[in-house]
């Protein structure tokens, strides 16, 4: 298990290394970067005393060296003007928009988005779970129909809007304050027990709205796998020999059953972080979400591929942990590759 | 002497081994697939709604009553008008009734109220004039309101502009959007997932290890930095083509895995080698006998993939990252009730979502008919 965990994380590296070369490409797309268009913009209003202020900068933070030199000062590989200072140092660069380090603008949403995300997951399974395993025992009834129903309901419907009709009916039905993460009076306030309350209050409709389609994806999965299992001459024999319906189900078929279940999440991931960037934007919530849009919208190059590299990094991280599970639970995965002894 | 019987119908050798089943044993595989496709009774009606949908693009000037721009200044933010039958008691058509517009004093929310007066439609008519498709002038409709009166099926807009027209013209957007990105997708899969099965080896090895990469990527995200990379002084429509590049660009993995796989899995079956032995070129075995067995398959996995670009746009034009207006598309409507106030006093502005979401599960049930279907022989 060891051996496994470790060649596992290794192949992680060369992963993370073409990610970032790839993040770096898109963020350096678009023409003509923040600083240019702001320097040109103070040449036009004449403000001559700050653009020396931003050509320092722009010194600084080396943009006037090539593509590729500038992605390895970017990652910490090659020195700069500022010496060895980049991802590998833990120097998450500088924002020019909000004239702070990234750093400080990402530290606070980027915990609530693994916290938002983690929510949903476990949302995803303890929904998905005994819905899956009651379609798949009783198939073709009502509540199977009416489940998979809801589940294509949930696939079709935009996530945004489904997000904005539910806050509007929490707000009206419950009186949930409408957006952000917790009721507006606790802002800024020490952790108490009902701050804590009213932030799980606000985290149901975002991890609901996420986890629609995750949730009926799963669902399908499960009962699809659950019935295969059921059909095989292994349960009818059990059966026969006067195994209980109950144990018949989840001493062999379940956990059968359960393995695509938990590598599926792998597959889950990238839809759910994608799922909670856009959610977050229309819920108002404090992730990294509506910070992206904005990075994006104004070329701010080190927020942006931050942002988007750990985005990334949560869905391979995610999957190592789908990984692993896997080759914990199921021993034909962890040996493969090894020398059978 | 009494006569020989003899069964006056047409013999045929095949009729025992064929009993029973709907179509001869030797019937083609398009036969056998739509024999199949039929029998899921879902997707056969999705894929009616898909036609319907489809076949009004060309003619979208023709059912909208309005134009996608007119404004009615006088009627912001009316509800649905209905259509009555009955008026003062008698029987006079299909019409609708005028709206009086008064203001609320205390919220300064604007009130219509239907009046008593009859504004009947008028069905093949001359009403507002239009460029078919951008390009010829024309007028004719397939229903207009009456002269002085108006007709606002799914009511209208912050600038009065009627709902029920800008969501017919958005259809032609966001349906095409789904189409060209997903063509762009076929072809990168097919390429480079027929390169991988091919050639094999380290190619294979590579392009393996990239499509991992990629589907391993959040695709919203990677999404919103490429449309945010599209130049803002582009005209609309290379806006239209740049935002279907980036959806199929993302998109096509999926496809060239499946691709690849069905290459290498189809290249050991003992029908290629007999048709080797046969003498057949390799050029006739890839057309002729490979193809037709992934084609469909692979149509039905692309069928499958075009709702996640339909919604992709209509995300993308929802956070104005995607199309803009003038473009018309379900998204960039939808980006207009983008706020509780619509959800509060105009709900009838969160329409569109009713066709995405009916495309939406349309575009899933058939994709499931026709991925049963592609594999006729179980």
């Amino acid at each position: 298990m060891l051996r496994f965990t470790i060649e596992r994380i290794m192949m992680m590296i060369p992963t993370l290394i073409a990610v970032s070369v790839l993040i770096f490409l898109i963020i350096e797309l678009p023409e003509g970067d923040i600083l240019s268009n702001r320097i040109d913009e103070m040449r036009a209003s004449g403000e001559d005393a700050a653009i020396a202020r931003v050509e320092a900068l722009y010194e600084q933070y080396d943009l006037d060296e090539p593509l590729f030199t500038r992605y390895l000062i970017w990652v910490g590989a090659y020195p700069g003007n500022r010496g060895f200072s980049g991802l590998l140092q833990g120097d998450l660069g500088w924002s020019f928009t909000y004239e702070r380090p990234v750093s400080e603008i990402v530290g606070e949403g980027i915990v609530l988005t693994v916290v938002l995300n983690l929510a949903t997951v476990v949302f995803i399974y303890i929904v998905a779970f005994p819905i899956g395993v009651y379609s798949a025992t009783r198939p073709y009834s009502v509540g199977d129909y009416g489940f998979t129903f809801l589940g294509y309901l949930g696939l079709a419907t935009p996530n945004f809007l489904l997000g904005l009709i539910l806050l509007y009916y929490f707000n009206r039905w419950f009186g949930v304050s409408i957006g952000g993460l917790m009721a507006p009076e606790y802002l800024g306030e020490p952790w108490t027990l009902s701050k804590f309350l009213s932030v799980m209050q606000h985290m149901v409709v975002p991890v609901i709205v996420i986890g629609t389609a995750g949730t009926a994806a799963m669902i399908r999965r499960l009962r699809a796998n659950l019935l295969d299992e059921l059909q095989k001459p292994y349960v009818t024999t059990a059966r026969a020999k006067g195994m209980g319906e109950t144990a018949a189900l989840i001493k062999y078929p379940l956990r059968m059953a359960l393995n695509p279940f938990i590598a599926d999440i792998g597959n889950l991931l990238p839809s759910l972080v994608s799922g909670s960037v856009i959610v977050s934007l229309v819920l108002n919530l404090p992730t990294i979400g509506p910070v992206l849009l904005t990075s994006l919208q104004t070329q701010d190059i080190y927020l942006s591929g931050f942002i988007l590299l750990f985005v990334a990094v949560l869905t391979l991280f995610g999957m190592l942990v789908s990984d692993l599970l896997l080759g914990w639970l199921d021993p034909r995965i962890r040996m493969d590759g090894e020398a059978p002894s | 002497m009494t006569e020989h019987y003899v069964n006056p119908a047409p013999f045929s050798p095949d009729a025992e081994r064929d009993a029973g089943r709907a179509l001869p044993a030797d019937a083609s595989s398009l036969a056998l697939m739509w024999l199949k496709f039929k029998r899921h009774k879902l997707a056969v009606i999705s894929a009616f709604i898909l036609v319907v949908l489809y076949a009004s693009i060309p003619f979208t000037e023709l059912i909208a009553p309005y134009d996608v721009r007119t404004r009615h200044a006088d009627f912001i933010h009316a509800p649905p008008q209905a259509i009555h039958f009955m008026h003062e008691g008698r029987f006079i058509g299909p019409h609708t009734k005028a709206y009086e517009q008064t203001v609320d004093l205390h919220t300064f929310r604007r009130i219509y109220v239907p009046t008593g007066e009859a504004d009947p439609l008028r069905f093949f008519c001359m009403g507002e004039s239009y460029r078919f498709w951008g390009l010829a002038p024309g007028s004719f409709h397939f229903v207009c309101p009456d002269e002085d009166g108006t007709l606002f099926l799914m009511g209208t807009d912050r600038l009065g502009r009627d709902m029920f027209s800008r969501i017919v013209h958005g259809t032609r957007i966001s349906l095409t959007v789904g189409l060209v990105g997903i063509t762009i997708s076929f072809v990168l899969g097919l390429i480079i997932g027929g390169v991988a099965g091919y050639f094999g080896g380290w190619v294979d090895n590579i392009v393996q290890r990239f499509i991992e990469l990629i589907r391993s990527l959040p695709e919203l995200p990677l999404w919103m930095a490429l449309s945010a990379a599209i130049p803002i002084r582009w005209s609309p429509i290379l806006v239209y083509f740049g935002i279907t590049i980036i959806l199929g660009l993302l998109d096509w993995p999926g496809l060239a895995r499946a691709v690849r796989s069905k290459f290498l899995a189809l290249r050991e079956e003992d029908f290629v080698t007999s048709a080797r032995l046969m003498g057949a070129s390799p050029r006739r075995i890839i057309f002729r006998h490979l193809a037709p067995n992934f084609m469909s398959h692979l149509i039905a996995s692309a069928t499958l993939s075009i709702p996640t670009m339909i919604l992709g746009e209509t995300a993308l034009s929802f956070l104005g990252l995607g199309l803009r207006s003038p473009i018309t598309s379900w998204g960039v409507l939808l980006n207009e009730a983008q706020n509780l106030a619509a959800v509060e006093f105009y709900p009838w502005l969160l329409l569109p979502m009713l066709p995405v979401i009916l495309t939406i599960l349309a575009f899933n049930f058939f994709g499931d008919g026709l991925r049963d279907a592609a594999d006729p022989y179980t």
